[in-house]
């Protein structure tokens, strides 16, 4: 079945605590290639049958009005996954 | 005067929330989130804890479910509504009030007698208090450092609807020390500290006085039965 991705990331202004905890981990790791880090969301919805225009227009309105909060985050992408590889399995 | 408490799966404070409001000398009436039904009560309040496991964002799923239909046009229509840390929560992402609440900026969990200074005093829930007194309520989140877009913080400022502000310490990075909000209209309140677990003597947060004998946060529940009053 066909799987729509939706990411969603804290807006680029606004601290990111969990991201920048784990910024400060790497640094104790001694890793320093990585200067940065922000940790976002990734919805994957399945959808029972072909996903048309209608069925994209739903996902990005269900993504702007509960998968995300426009206030806090932002909704980056909304695609379908090719190749059927989704987390969840067959 | 009747005061339904919505318990959320998740809901921590509910119990606490109801004891508070019989403490202040009103009925306590049970509330649940799959209802949609208010049981015919005069105020509510929407009590802490994790509803829904926090899962999507705090408060998110809660502020979707049965009940907040008629949560929400109660609110609209000028029914006192209560919000507690992930009450809040709830309340903003129900666009009751504004803005939002994320981890706190230092990461960790926090669980401290916080000092506010009361900011509105002419709310549904803040009319026992006065403009700059100093309370102490507890305080216990994980998640609740107040942001929101510039524009919105100079409106909210401006029309006084900051109502609560931490002294001493900002303990979770919030905005302008903003400890809890009010509607424009003073009968929707929200705020990351817990009144109800200050309302009775040896059982509150510790006094110069005396330990466990802060009783601040009965002030809520009392202002919004002289509310009542007052509409009525």
């Amino acid at each position: 079945m066909p799987t729509i991705v939706v990411e969603v990331m804290p807006k680029a202004e606004l601290l990111d605590p969990a991201g920048k905890a784990v910024a400060g981990a790497l640094g104790r790791l001694g890793i320093p290639t990585f200067s940065a880090v922000r940790i976002g969301k990734r919805f994957e919805l399945t959808v029972d049958g072909e996903v048309t225009e209608a069925v994209m227009a739903e996902a990005q309105q269900l993504a702007d009005d509960m998968l995300s909060n426009s206030v806090i985050e932002d909704v980056v992408r909304v695609y379908v996954l090719e190749g059927a590889t989704s987390g969840a399995g067959a | 005067m009747k005061v339904g408490v919505v318990t959320f799966p998740g809901s921590l404070d509910d119990r606490d929330a109801q004891r508070a409001v019989r403490h202040a000398g009103a009925d306590a009436v049970a509330l649940w989130h799959g209802d949609h039904d208010l049981h015919g009560v005069d105020a509510i309040v929407l009590p802490g804890g994790f509803s829904y496991g926090d899962y999507l964002r705090c408060g998110a799923i809660a502020a979707r479910s049965p009940i907040m239909t008629e949560v929400i046009a109660a609110a609209n229509a000028g029914m006192p509504v209560l919000g507690i840390c992930n009450g809040f929560q709830i309340l903003v992402e129900a666009h009751l009030l504004p803005g939002g609440l994320i981890r706190n900026d230092h990461g960790d969990f926090v669980c401290r007698d916080q000092k506010l200074r009361v900011e509105n005093a002419s709310t549904a829930w803040t009319n026992g208090f006065t403009v700059g007194q100093e309370i102490t309520i507890p305080l216990k989140n994980a998640e609740g450092g107040f942001i929101v877009d510039a524009e919105t913080l100079t409106r909210i400022e401006g029309e006084g609807q900051v109502a609560f502000r931490y002294l001493d310490v900002n303990p979770n990075g919030s905005l302008d020390d903003i400890a809890g909000l009010t509607n424009a209209a003073g009968n929707v309140v929200g705020l990351m500290p817990h009144p109800e677990h200050a309302i009775e003597p040896g059982f509150g947060p510790d006094t110069p006085d005396a330990m466990r004998s802060g009783t601040d946060g009965i002030t809520f529940f009392t202002s919004v039965m002289q509310s009542a009053l007052a509409r009525a």
